[in-house]
């Protein structure tokens, strides 16, 4: 009796529009608006016309290599730079000609830049001391903001006594102190080591959550991105390449420089031989045979295309597989040069005969790890037609 | 190869500490001769001190450097610093490139031309003005707030250069006004560099003779003045116990300043 009614109940048989995210939404109202923001020094072009949605409690990361512009659009955001041109709208309110100290952002830097010269308290405090605020209440703020980062007990330490993950706590506590609207974070993880920093990637999300603050974060870290973010902005040379959520980064790369810079990819050049609407198909010469990928793109018949193939996605046997289904496409003859045996996954490098290098990994499931490869094999490559993706550019 | 290189080590170090400190010792040793005679041991006695207390001249010619310390350094300290900062925060400006020799010129200009350009400066307001009139504690003190001030604002402005902005952008990002950012943040962490600045200036001035010589009026002698004056006529001890207290005030401040640079240093890098 009880279960039938739980299956019908409409909550939970229909989704509701809470369910879907604001940037899927028609005519949401995004909470930061960046229109055409361009920024020089000189005749360096840092920033180059980038505009830029970002909706209410989004965690989203704009990555990118240094030098991409990424640094100088957050300092922005923050008003530490005037843009050369363009508009940026929080919350409805330009913000064109606002000093930093009238932002309703803060940011928390790479370096952290606590204060030497005060405890822990006062880093935290600060902020609040600024507004005005009355002493009871600012010591009954700072000490459950201490607490949320779990670092109420060392209020009175000076930032010097401090590790790098307890001050990276304080960084955070103190730039969320005074309930901004929005929070730049600089690669907020950057100097912490590869333990702390997974450890902290979920605290992150989890405090994010919490106080429904939105998180505007800026890594040059692709995992740091994948991991953190609702929506990955990848930037390059200024500007933004592609904007999507992590898996789709991942994914459904939209072009060679995305799908290099995020994971690692083999890339085969090739060109275009069977163009249908929902599928191509493609001869290689440097991957040896034809390719198969089940989605259509715009493209002009024997236009030259890229086919990105991510190296999990690759199975490798001694045997040639059965690809009948695909008419014998997506399968590939190569040499074993290297293995690499990573305790959860080993790594082949695998030389083809046109010379082209392909990096496959393939997770150790048994201890015996199956079927043994061993260098100089000859294996067959072979993959399946929603693996990989067609690029133009 | 350790052991010998260590050995060259400590011979350099012990003879270098040697040369420099051998006439010092002997002066301070000397001072505490119970000898009329200078250079004849005479056995341990504290009467050149009490001496030199009773001497009106010197006494009023330590009274009044010390005054002029204090004031030029204050002087200096405040408007070295804002040269300081202007140097290192306000961007590239028009002119910043000639300020920031001219400001850096007192301390590689030979003393007797900055005593004289002085003079000679305070000589032609004197005509045009009729400010200052004549010459004395004033016009040392002028004098000694401009060289100061030279080795003031390169350390505050290498202090601040060393500093890392984005403390003052946090600042400024939880909502400090350039006024209470400069009192709450930069202020407090240049402040050692500005102790050290001031102790730098206060012993700078205390020892100067060539410009003060240039600089002060009749009847307005410097310790310094004196007891140059009075070495020429010939060494007494009473000299040797005013000079051991002398070295002894220098000594403390420019150990006051060192310690000052480190304590900063160590706090300033564990940050890093």
């Amino acid at each position: 009796m009880t279960e039938t009614q739980v299956i019908d109940s409409p909550a939970v048989a229909q989704s509701t529009p809470d369910d879907i995210p604001l940037w899927k939404q028609d005519g949401a109202q995004p909470f930061l608006r960046i229109e055409n923001i361009t920024k020089k020094f000189g005749d360096f072009t840092a920033v180059d016309n980038i505009s830029l949605d970002i909706y209410k409690n989004e965690l989203f990361c704009l990555l990118g290599g240094s030098g991409s512009g990424k640094s100088t659009l957050l300092r922005m955001l923050a008003g530490f730079e005037a843009p050369t041109s363009g508009k940026i709208i929080i919350d409805g309110v330009d913000m064109a000609g606002i000093q930093p100290w009238k932002r309703p952002v803060n940011m928390m830097f790479q370096s952290y830049a606590l204060f030497p010269h005060l405890s822990v308290e006062e880093n935290v405090a600060f902020g609040l001391k600024r507004e005005g605020v009355p002493r009871a209440e600012v010591r009954e703020r700072v000490a459950q903001m201490l607490e949320l980062v779990q670092m109420g007990h060392l209020n009175k330490r000076k930032p010097h006594q401090l590790s790098g993950g307890q001050r990276q706590r304080i960084a955070l506590a103190r730039s969320l102190i005074k309930q901004p609207k929005l929070l730049l974070l600089d690669e907020p993880l950057g100097a912490l080591d590869k333990k702390l920093r997974e450890e902290t990637q979920f605290e992150l999300i989890n405090i994010q959550e919490k106080l429904g603050v939105t998180f505007v974060v800026v890594t040059h870290d692709q995992e740091e991105a994948m991991t953190l973010s609702t929506r990955i902005g990848v930037m390059d040379q200024g500007k933004i390449v592609q904007t999507a959520e992590p898996h789709d980064v991942y994914e459904y790369p939209n072009s060679r420089f995305v799908a290099e810079f995020i994971g690692s990819v083999n890339m085969f050049e090739g060109r275009v031989i069977e163009d249908e609407p929902d599928s191509v198909r493609i001869h290689s010469k440097e991957a040896g045979g034809e390719l198969y990928v089940d989605h259509g793109i715009s493209c002009a018949p024997n236009q030259k295309v890229y086919v990105a193939l991510r190296p999990e996605k690759i199975k490798v046997s001694r045997r040639k597989p059965d690809q009948s289904h695909l008419n014998g496409a997506n399968c590939i003859v190569g040499t074993i040069e290297e293995i690499a045996y990573m305790g959860s996954m080993s790594v082949f490098r695998i030389r083809l005969p046109s010379g082209k290098e392909v990096r496959v990994t393939q997770p150790n499931f048994s201890r015996n790890m199956g079927e043994r490869f061993t260098w100089e094999d000859q294996v067959y490559m072979s993959w399946d037609a929603d693996s990989s993706v067609v690029l133009t550019s | 190869m350790q052991q010998r290189q260590s050995l060259f080590l400590n011979t350099s170090a012990t003879l270098g500490f040697i040369f420099l400190y051998a006439p010092i010792i002997a002066l301070i040793v000397y001072s505490f001769n119970k000898s009329k005679l200078v250079t004849v041991w005479g056995g341990w006695s504290l009467q050149w001190y009490s001496a030199l207390f009773n001497n009106e001249q010197i006494m009023t010619a330590a009274w009044l450097s010390l005054k002029v310390a204090f004031i030029s350094a204050t002087v200096a300290v405040v408007l070295g610093t804002l040269a300081g900062f202007v140097l290192s925060r306000m961007g590239r400006f028009p002119g910043k490139l000639i300020l920031s020799g001219w400001i850096t010129a007192p301390l590689v200009m030979p003393e007797v031309i900055t005593g004289l350009s002085l003079l000679l400066l305070f000589v032609a307001m004197e005509g045009t003005f009729g400010w200052p009139s004549g010459r004395g504690i004033g016009t040392i003190i002028i004098a000694h707030s401009t060289f100061c001030l030279a080795y003031v604002a390169v350390i505050v402005q290498s202090r601040l250069s060393a500093m890392d902005e984005s403390l003052e952008e946090a600042a400024m990002d939880l909502g400090a006004k350039p006024f209470s950012l400069f009192f709450l943040v930069t202020l407090p962490l240049i402040s050692p560099a500005i102790i050290s600045g001031w102790l730098l200036s206060f012993t700078l001035s205390l020892d100067d003779l060539v410009i003060a010589s240039f600089v002060s009026g009749p009847g307005n002698s410097t310790l310094p003045m004196v007891i140059f004056s009075k070495v020429r006529l010939g060494v007494t001890p009473e000299v040797n116990a005013l000079a051991t207290i002398m070295i002894g005030i220098v000594a403390l401040g420019v150990v006051g300043a060192i310690w000052q640079m480190r304590r900063q240093n160590r706090m300033m890098n564990s940050i890093d």
